[in-house]
């Protein structure tokens, strides 16, 4: 019932930060869900936004940027007063606290512990149908490329996927939401539409 | 349950390179360079393009301690080269455990008539390609990803611009066809039908495309993207170049904001010499790289 309420008010406007990575694919999934996506470059384009995409790409490379542009000190503000954002792959590694195998600086706005390219290299990315109780019964197509996991969590920090090995890959800590997968490169709009509910809640 | 080497997989890791820069590198120091600028990828190699073309002779992968040293230094994806149609060097770098195989006319080709059949291995390949007809033979064979070939090793960016141009023609003028048009123009691009009625329906190649061959400044990158390239890869226009790290750096920061001639304009200033560059006119046909592949 939620969700008919997001949608008959103003239509929610959702930024992609679009230094590098797959961001026109997460913008289709938002379109597809009614939302409206803003290729965000440059730090002023944070304004007026509902909240924020960070798509999977290469860390180091996204990471450059974000220093270079003078994002991270806006993103922290926000990432800690509530302001939306949802981090995917690269998104996820960028906005944890901790991070082994990484020498760039991360926002460090959520309270886990992520290890980068855990399960190897590209020859070891994979697929798997996952269990996601949030999203419902039906199992969600998680697409894992050279993906991080999360190691360790505080207790404020919900899981919300494992692989069957027990290993932690989504999670959500109040307006934070990330994921090891990509929700991006698949047509199932789950995952999409849970963080617009979370958008609803906070905005 | 787990499934690795699909075509979600592969395809899926050319999108997440997506609006990056990937960097020749020939030595551990120089992928650390690039990794540092914020290359989203490095390719591997013993030689860049302009020495392989100043050099002559028989160019083949590179050496795989070459390759592992580079594997064992940066944390972003590694690519290397193939030669076209040498499916056991594909197998070594598979072997070898490279993120990426480019199947390169850069490199002498070992077969003539075939390409490597790419949908056998794990890891992804990008290929080349001058026009449509030849971007979805590459797919149909396997390729995860495209790219113009440009004329590798030159610093002049004419050729690739002639050959983005070639590809955003060939999918506009199938966007334009009616659909019963679609079977003799599959057939006059020597491609499948379904591609072909794919690129007619969406408007775009199914895998990610980018530009490379002949890039040597951050105006060339972000022409490039202007163009419809989704990234760039530099060969020898950075460590052929006066000031690698700063000219990596402009490169990088002109692929994220080619929209934005300001940007463009600082970023651009201050880079010491581009590589010294080759009018296309000046080199012999049987010496052009381009025309390699079929």
């Amino acid at each position: 019932m939620e969700r008919e309420t997001t949608n008959v008010s103003r239509k929610k406007r959702v930024g992609i930060l679009a230094l590098q990575g797959a961001f026109a694919e997460h913008a289709l999934s938002l379109q597809k869900l009614g939302a409206e996506a803003i290729a965000v470059r440059q730090p002023h384009e944070l304004k007026k936004l509902d909240g924020l995409i960070i798509p999977g790409g290469e860390t180091t490379t996204i990471s450059y940027l974000l220093m270079a542009d003078g994002f991270a000190k806006l993103l922290r503000e926000l990432g800690t007063k509530g302001f939306p954002i949802f981090g995917t792959c690269a998104g996820m590694i960028l906005l944890a606290k901790n991070v082994s195998g990484l020498n760039t600086d991360t926002l460090g706005v959520m309270d886990i512990k992520v290890e980068r390219n855990f399960f190897g290299r590209q020859v070891n990315s994979f697929e798997i149908p996952l269990r996601i109780a949030v999203l419902g019964e039906i199992p969600y197509p998680a697409v894992f490329i050279r993906a991080p996991v999360i190691l360790e969590a505080e207790t404020e920090v919900e899981i919300l996927a494992h692989l069957p090995n027990g290993i932690s890959v989504a999670a959500r800590q109040g307006n934070l939401l990330v994921s090891a997968f990509h929700p991006e490169l698949t047509s199932d709009r789950r995952f999409h539409s849970y963080f617009l509910d979370i958008i609803a809640r906070y905005s | 349950m787990e499934r690795t080497g699909t075509w979600k997989v592969k395809s899926g890791l050319a999108q997440m390179l997506k609006g990056g820069v990937i960097m020749d590198v020939v030595t551990p120091e120089q992928a650390r360079i690039a990794e540092d600028a914020g290359a989203c990828a490095v390719m591997a190699l013993e030689r860049v393009p302009a020495d392989i073309r100043a050099d002559g002779g028989v160019a083949r992968m590179a050496d795989p301690t070459v390759i592992s040293a580079m594997m064992e230094t940066v944390s972003i994806p590694v690519m290397a080269k193939c030669r076209i149609g040498h499916f056991v060097e594909a197998q070594v770098l598979q072997a070898l455990g490279v993120d990426f195989i480019d199947e390169s006319e850069v490199l002498t080709p070992a077969d003539e008539s075939h390409h490597v059949w790419k949908h056998d291995f794990k890891v992804p390949f990008v290929c080349g390609c001058r026009d449509l007809g030849e971007a979805l033979r590459r797919i149909s064979e396997g390729a995860a990803m495209i790219r113009t070939k440009g004329e590798a090793g030159t610093g002049n960016i004419v050729e690739a611009v002639r050959h983005m141009r070639t590809v955003q023609d060939g999918i506009r003028r199938l966007q334009s066809l009616q659909k019963e048009e679609l079977a003799a123009e599959a057939k006059m691009l020597g491609a499948s039908l379904e591609l072909v009625t794919g690129v007619h329906n969406t408007g775009k190649l199914p895998v990610v495309n980018f530009a490379a061959g002949g890039v040597a400044t951050p105006a060339d990158a972000a022409l490039m993207m202007q163009l419809g390239a989704e990234g760039v890869f530099v060969g020898s226009g950075i460590f052929k170049s006066s000031d690698p790290p700063a000219r990596a750096k402009a490169i990088v920061q002109a692929v994220t904001h080619y929209q934005d001639p300001a940007v463009l304009a600082q970023v651009s200033r201050a880079l010491g010499e581009a590589m010294p560059g080759i009018d296309i006119k000046a080199i012999p046909p049987e010496e052009l790289l381009a025309t390699r592949g079929w």
